[in-house]
Parts: C-alpha cells; structure tokens; sequence
C-alpha cells in the first residue's frame, strides 16, 4: 500500500513532461506509471502539472530578530501554501548569520518547526559591516553553502576580492545586492515618473556598474557568483557574456519585477510598490522576462521581505524596501511570464535547488527521490486575498492571478493543500 | 473637488473658478474690515511638518478671512519627535473636530496619504518637490491679473526645475489655462526627463528671452549644495539671474515673479527685485485670496453645504 497516488497529472520525468501516475511511500516516490496499486490518499491531479517543489533562494523570515515582522514558523507556513518546499533564508537578520551560533539556531528552529527544508546563507562580512570576512569556515560546517550581505551590496572591490578567493576555494556560492549605494539614495527608478512625482530616483546604472565591477574580479578570481533580483535590463547582457566566455555566474530574478513597473508608484505613491532595486520600466520588465525565458537569468526568487502595517503604512520615500512574495510567486511567474513546464521548474526548482545546494530538492520525478513535490495548476484562478504570512505587504493582495497550486508535498507528506483542491 | 493635492488633477474650468473665486476674494482683502462670515464654524488645521512660516501665516490668514477657526501644529513640540507615527498623530488631530487640513510635508504624496488615513478634505501646502497646488494657483491669478489674461503668454520658469514643487504645480497650472511654458535651467537642474510635461526645455536663457511675457524665477537652493550642481553662484547668475541687462531685454509689459524667498544677487539682481514689474508682493497678497478660494470650494461652497 503507498501513502500517496498523485493520479492523472503531467509530471516532470527525467524523459520530459508525461502523463502518469506517481507513487509515494516511506517519503520517496516509488513509482511511475499506471494502475501503480492501492493508496492510503489518492489526489486528483488532473489538468494540473506535477514536479519538484518549488525552492526559494532569497527569503527574509526576520528570525532572530524581527519577529513582528514574521518568524521561522510562519514563513514556512507561507512557504508550503506557495508550493515551495525549501527556503533558503538571508542572514540580515539581528544578530546577522556572520557566525555558527546564528546558523545554528536557524536551522535548528527551521527543522523543529519541520514544515518544509530550511536553509541559511552567511553574510560575506562580519556584521554586514564590509570590513572583515565573517566566520566563512564556521559557517561551512553548519551547512552553509551561500554567502551574501544581502540589503547591502559588498562595495569594497578589496573586500570582495578576498571573498571570491575564500569562498571560492571552498566551492561556495557568493551572492550579491547589486546596488550601488552611492547611486541609490533615491527611492525609486530614476525615470520619467521619479521626475514628474518629483521623487530622488536610482539610476539603472545603479545596478549595472556593480555586476560589471563584479564580473571583472570574478573572472580574475574565480567564483561562483550570484547576481541577486536582477531588475535592470542593462545587467543582463554583461550576465550573458560572463556567461559566454565560461565564467560560474548564475543570476536570479523577482515575481515582482517580473509583474509590475515604475508607473505603478505614479497612482497613489502606494509604498507597496516600493522595493529595492525598484520597479524599473515596461522595457526592463520585458527584458527580464525574456531573459528568464531563454537561461539567462537562472531562477525566480521571492525576496520576500515582511513588514508590518505600521512600517509600511508612511509615506513612499519613508516606507522600508520589499513586499512578501512566497504565496503567489508561482502564480505570479506563471502569469507575467507564461514559461513552458519544463522552464517552469527548472527556473522555479531545479535552479534554485542547485544553487543552493539542496540536494534532496530540485530534482525530476523518480522513483527511489525523496518525494518534495508540488502540484501547480496552471490555469486555475484566483485572487490572493490573505496571507499566512505575518505581514501583508504585497501589491497581488486582490490582483486576479492564473496559476495555482493544489498539493504541497514535503518528504512524502502533504504539507499544503490548496482550497478547491478536491471537488 | 474633497481634496486639492496636485495641479494636474486640475482641469480648466475648475481652475478658472477658483481663478474667479480668488479675485472675488482679493477684493474682500482690500476692504476695510477683510473678512466675510463664510466658514463660520469650521476648523482648518494646518500641519506644517517642514517648516515654513510664510505659507503657514497665508493659509491661517485666508482661513481667519473666512472666519473659520484655526489649529497650528509643527513638530518640533509634538509627539512626533517621542516616535509617533504620521498615521497616528494625524487621525489624532482629525480627532479634535478639524474639517480641513493644510499639510505640508517633506514627502512626496504624505498629503494624499493623510486624506485617505483621515477621510477629510486636505490641501496639499507643499510634498516634497512634487507639488505645491496652491502656489501655481497664486501665480496663475498674478498673471491674469496683471496681464488680463494666461492664455498665450509665453511663460519661462527658470532654476531649479528639478528639485521644485513650484516649477512642477507651475507648469500644469499655466499649461492647463493656455500658457506657453517653457523651462530653462543648467543641465543639472533639470528632471531626468520632462515626458509628458506640457512645455518646452532649454538651457539657453538668452535665447528665449526676448519672447517672454512672464519670467518665473526659483529660488536657487544654496544650501542643497550648489556647488555639485553648478560651478558657481557668480556663473550662475551670468547664465540664469534675472540681472538688469536682461530685465531691460524683456517687452516693456512682461513682468517677473519669484515665489520668495528672494537670493537677491543670486537669481535675481537686487534692482530688478524692487522693480513695479517684480510682483513678488503682489503675489504674496493674491496667495492669500487664492488660498481663501481653495478653502471656499472645499469647504463653504454651495455643493458642499
Ligand atoms: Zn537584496
């Protein structure tokens, strides 16, 4: 008897997409095919796609530190009910991930809560300061495979030097907030609406000298190196030829910056459309959207970043960056980009897996894998109407939005199961 | 109209009663006792969260000409400084009975959000250098009272475009009425970029000036640091001042506004200020009576009974 039959789905095979059923027991799968044999639960996955669970590499769950924001357990609540299966969480948390005892505690927590697989990432620099290298070797040994200052950019060349040659020796992944702080004193794109509202923009080049920068020193130091939420399109021809010329440079774009452009902040000056980088224009968007489609932007990440309604609730240039993001993430790509399945979870999974080094997720259906799965139905839709989030800081609350996940399945237990799943 | 934030919401029928309104208004001014019982009973707050004596002062003397009753707050004796949030300190004083509030704040949009926060009528007295409605208002009725009409002139706005409220309320307010605006500033103190803004652009003050009915000079903001944005106030004021050998270059009936304060010897030499055709205090007068119409119209007028 199996635990689970996910029955008459298109499932992500290691041959390419296939109509069949799948078997899960003792938290593998075991089975594809049909008429696979009796089942404790049967899930219907008809119309839907089945394939690995959805993997975020860029999660702030504010754990320590700033719970009222969100914590360890409910964002991995919101994580399994967004179809994702792992998270990978920032270390800008307080105390910052720039030692064992942080990482310790966060992985800890995030296997005692045991909702789905949590990871962290350690900050480059001892307390995202930028001055000394943080506790790299420390850190390696609880896990941690990728090392970010993320909400603020490594600017120091020397200092990034130093971490390419460290972390790189070690086969670890250095993540960059590609944002120049000198040139993003603003609070939105500099553009034709920052000017009419008025508003201190931040240039484009705000984003592209740094990866430019970047990829000079990675090419001389070799690396692995990541380009965080890519929202410039300028980024995205210095990405392709690093990539051209061989360099292990992978990068990662946003749902919203996917979705939305700066004339959103035009109507109402909503800080709800804040982020960091900011929404760029209807080219950018454009621009990211086929470089997700064509490999050269690698994944989607969320880059969910709670806060509460008192934080928010200011005027824009006062309002702090970000919008939450894992619930509908999927749903967001699916609709702003339509990719084709295989795309979809290589961009939604099986890129973020690898390059967060989540062996047991991001993998094509196969029996004898650990069962992390997710069922996404692409044309169901629906309206985002509340979060299991601690903060509800997201512009697709009330926006219609097409694609919706049915099941969560982590370790072979169904850990999400989506409103109208069974009829 | 429940709020007045933004001289592009303006359409020109709206603008040219307010225009009416207001000169209908300065008439009451210059009556011996200026005040008519219009808003008896009503509460206009002004919250200044910038400071800004002079906008203040014109918005509580068109109020007290209209007999409403006034409330003043400014941070620096609030709770504000204790870590109270704009949402909060706002609906508080919308708590005390206020029917209006004039806010000026440093943010863009910090006006709409209080009218949205606190459902009432809001006058937007300053965000940020997005806009400042009332002060294109103002302008506009100096015009057309010196000149008899906006449609048609040819209007220059110079300095700091960029980093200004005024330059911003100033051309959709000029624009809307049938004015030629057309904006002259350094390279540097232009916006990024001027799409879908009603006027024209130079950098070449001398090469317009002959074709103005009205020069609009800003305050140039030394104290933003103007050394990072232009050379020199010396240069400057060889490039963009409104100096005596250009004032004499204008048609014997254009005429010069400045929204004040005036940087005497930066962007306007001290003998063009004190000139009849400077009407910088004439348009301190009319900001009162404008100010006074936007009141009327939000608060007094019949649809608003
Ligand atoms: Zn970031």
């Amino acid at each position: 008897m199996h635990d689970l039959l996910l029955v008459g789905g298109r499932v992500l095979t290691a041959e390419g997409m296939a109509d069949v059923d799948v078997a899960v027991a003792g938290g593998r799968v075991v089975a594809l095919g049909r008429e696979l044999g009796p089942a404790r639960e049967v899930l219907d996955c008809a119309g839907a796609w089945v394939g690995p669970g959805f993997v975020d590499v860029h999660t702030h769950a504010r754990e320590p530190g700033g719970e009222w924001k969100e914590d360890l357990a409910t964002v991995t609540a919101a994580a399994v009910a967004g179809g994702y299966t792992a998270i990978l969480t920032m270390p800008n948390t307080d105390p910052p991930v720039d030692g064992a005892p942080t990482a310790r505690y966060v992985l800890e927590r995030g296997r005692a809560i045991g909702r789905c697989t949590v990871g962290v990432a350690g900050t480059v620099t001892l307390g995202r300061r930028g001055e000394a290298l943080s506790h790299i070797d420390d850190l390696w040994d609880e896990g941690v495979r990728v090392f970010t200052d993320d909400g603020d950019v490594v600017a120091d060349a020397e200092m990034l030097r130093r971490a390419l040659a460290y972390i790189g020796d070690r086969g670890g992944v250095v993540a960059q907030h590609a944002v120049d702080a000198t040139l993003a004193r603003g609070a939105m794109h500099e553009g034709w609406v920052s000017a009419r509202l008025g508003m201190r923009g931040i240039p484009a080049v705000a984003e592209t000298t740094i990866v430019a920068r970047d990829l000079l020193l990675v090419a001389d130091t070799p690396c692995r190196y990541h380009v965080q939420h890519v929202a410039a399109a300028g980024c995205i021809e210095l990405i392709a030829r690093a990539k051209d010329r061989g360099l292990p440079v992978t990068a990662e774009v946003t749902p919203h910056h996917l979705t939305f452009d700066h004339t959103e902040v035009l109507a109402g000056t909503d800080p709800v459309f804040k982020m960091m980088p900011p929404l760029r224009t209807a080219d950018d968007v454009t621009a990211v959207r086929e470089a997700l489609r064509s490999g050269i932007i690698d994944l989607v990440a969320t880059d969910h970043a709670p806060h509460a309604d008192h934080e928010k609730d200011v005027p824009f240039e006062e309002a702090p960056n970000g919008v939450i993001g894992l619930e509908w993430a999927a749903a967001a790509v699916n609709s702003a980009v339509g990719l084709d399945p295989e795309r979809f979870f290589d961009r939604m999974s099986i890129a973020p897996a690898r390059l967060a080094g989540f062996d047991e997720h991001g993998h094509r259906i196969a029996p004898g894998r650990p069962a992390n799965l997710v069922v996404f139905d692409p044309t169901a839709e629906w309206v985002p109407s509340g979060t299991m989030s601690r903060s509800r800081n997201s512009p697709y609350l009330g926006r219609r939005l097409v694609g919706r996940v049915r099941w969560t399945i982590v370790d072979g237990t169904i850990r999400h199961e989506g409103a109208a799943s069974r009829a | 109209m429940k709020s007045f934030l933004d001289s592009e919401q303006l359409d020109r029928p709206t603008l040219e009663r307010l225009l009416d309104d207001a000169d209908r208004f300065r008439e009451v001014l210059e009556r011996p006792i200026a005040k008519v019982p219009t808003l008896r009973g009503k509460t206009v707050a002004t919250l200044f969260f910038e400071p800004s004596t002079r906008t203040r002062l014109s918005f509580e003397r068109a109020a007290k000409a209209l007999s409403a009753d006034t409330m003043s707050f400014s941070p620096g004796t609030s709770s504000l400084s204790k870590g109270e949030s704009l949402k909060d300190t706002v609906q508080t004083i919308a708590a005390m009975g206020a029917d209006l509030l004039v806010v000026r704040h440093r943010s863009v949009g910090a006006p709409a959000r209080v009218a949205a926060w606190t459902g009432l009528p809001v006058v937007n007295g300053g965000d940020g250098a997005h806009q400042h409605p009332t002060q294109g208002l103002l302008d506009a009725l100096t015009i057309r009272r010196a000149l008899g009409r906006v449609e048609g002139l040819r209007v220059a706005i110079v300095g700091d475009i960029a980093h200004s409220r005024v330059a911003r309320s100033g051309v959709f307010t000029l624009a809307t009425l049938g004015a030629q605006v057309v904006l002259v500033a350094p390279r540097t103190l232009l916006p990024v970029s001027v799409e879908g803004w009603p006027c024209e652009v130079t950098t070449d003050f001398d090469e317009v000036l002959e074709t103005l009915d009205v020069v609009y000079l800003l305050r140039v903001q030394t104290e933003r640091g103007g050394a990072t944005v232009f050379p020199s106030v010396r240069e400057y004021l060889r490039r963009y001042g409104m100096t005596r050998q250009r004032f004499a270059r204008l048609g014997p009936d254009a005429v010069v506004l400045h929204p004040g304060p005036m940087n005497r010897g930066v962007e306007i030499e001290a003998a063009v200020a004190d000139d009849p055709r400077a009407l910088v205090l004439e348009q301190v007068t009319n900001g009162v009576a404008a100010r006074m119409s936007v009141l009327y119209h939000l608060l007094g007028s019949p649809e608003h009974a």
